[in-house]
């Protein structure tokens, strides 16, 4: 046989192929740990191999506020009473009539008790975070392109890309945004990207006494809260807004706006 | 020169001076694209695909419950048994993640128990009735809770 590989038989020209094929492959998978250097440097966090979610079970929420005053203690959110990233608000519902809504200090201090306990009426904590919309009408009113829904489901901010113009702030139908006024620039519940990343929960869950919040990964099919999305009958808020919600709760009321 | 010139080609001059005007322009754009559009801007979507790492690099204020863990172990244990078993150190105690960096640096506070303790199991009707809750200043006038009841295993 001679040296010219077009003298070569099948046999020989397919096991080449594959032995190529197979190190190409190899090389392509292993390239950024590679480049890495250390071990310590390599990634391990694969934004595609994760679909973040939050599951919210308001007969659980007990009203402390541990939540809110965790994620503006994690977050740095200003601590005046009109900026929040997460809140919760307490609704009071006679029969029949229109519900009494109120969020002291986004609950940060708190509830006290403004209802007596025996007025027929039914009552409940409802907590409040951004819904991380997958087809999320923030995201599509920004100019700029500074706020966009990540590869693995979170909707984030580019501070060092925001103008400030608030077009996302009025498009939230949640009203989850507000202007930070010390960068001037939309701030918003980052689902706690740089702890979730890392392989931590949010703030909020790691302080949730009753588990009433529970960070879950759609895309991890051991995660509990395909059992909790299961095992009780769940809705999102404004569902008629087709946003894509992904704070389920479980024991929503219809009164809640 | 080309305009005596016959057949298709006879005016290449203006076709040469169009084709250079043209390069000028497309020139102009291809700088003026690499100058004002970041790095990594459309990589996965209309957005600076650098702003992803930018959100993970925060700094952490809560270390998280497996980090109190690996010290403090005997309290998991004192814990276990109790209704309090699932709550997370940090609920309580505060965002440690200093401490957790360096034990000796940042010191944990322990918590005031007659304020903290009604956060949560203070009367309230909007409180499911699944969490036990007290009117404080009658179920013990002011006293500390942590006098009868220890915070990591409150059950009597």
């Amino acid at each position: 046989m001679s040296d010219s590989p077009t003298d070569k038989n099948r046999r020989e020209f397919l096991s080449t192929s594959v032995r190529y094929l197979l190190l190409t492959a190899v090389a392509a998978e292993s390239w950024d740990y590679l480049v890495a250097g250390t071990p310590e440097a390599a990634p391990s966090y694969h934004a595609v191999k994760h679909w973040w979610a939050m599951a919210i079970d308001i007969e659980e929420c007990i009203g402390c506020g541990n939540c809110v005053r965790a994620c503006k203690t994690e977050n740095n959110v200003p601590l005046d009473p009109w900026f929040f990233r997460t809140w919760v608000e307490r609704y009071h519902v006679k029969n029949g009539e229109h519900p009494d809504v109120d969020s002291p200090n986004g609950g940060y201090d708190g509830f006290p008790e403004i209802y007596p306990a025996d007025d027929g009426a039914k009552s409940f904590f409802v907590p409040k975070l951004c819904n991380h919309c997958a087809h999320s009408p923030c995201v599509q009113v920004c100019p700029v392109g500074a706020t966009f829904e990540s590869p693995d489901g979170v909707v984030l901010v580019d501070t060092s890309y925001c103008l400030g113009c608030r077009y996302c702030v009025q498009a939230c139908p949640y009203g989850c945004r507000f202007i930070n006024p010390k960068t001037m620039t939309v701030d918003k519940c980052s689902l706690c990207y740089h702890r979730i990343t890392k392989g931590l929960t949010t703030a909020c869950c790691e302080t949730c006494p009753t588990g009433a919040r529970m960070l879950g990964d759609l895309k991890n099919p051991k995660d509990p809260i395909h059992a909790f999305l299961r095992d009780h009958k769940i809705q999102v808020l404004k569902p008629q807004m087709a946003t894509g919600s992904k704070a389920y709760y479980n024991g929503l009321d219809g009164s809640v706006r | 020169m080309s305009e005596e010139g016959k057949g298709p080609f006879r005016n290449t001059q203006h076709l040469l001076r169009m084709a250079g005007i043209f390069a000028v322009g497309i020139l102009m754009f291809v700088v003026a694209r690499a100058v004002l559009v970041p790095e990594g801007f459309g990589k996965y979507g209309h957005y600076r695909a650098p702003a992803i790492d930018d959100n993970a690099a925060k700094p952490l204020s809560f270390a998280g419950r497996a980090a109190c863990a690996e010290c403090h172990a005997d309290v998991v244990e004192a814990r276990a048994a109790s209704k309090h078993a699932r709550i997370g150190c940090e609920a309580c105690h505060g965002a440690l993640s200093k401490h957790a960096a360096d034990p000796t640096k940042a010191k944990a506070t322990k918590p005031v128990a007659a304020t903290l303790c009604p956060v949560c199991h203070e009367l309230n009707v909007a409180r499911p009735k699944t969490i036990k809750q007290v009117n404080s200043a009658e179920h013990s006038g002011g006293e500390g809770c942590d006098s009868c009841h220890a915070p990591h295993a409150p059950e009597l």
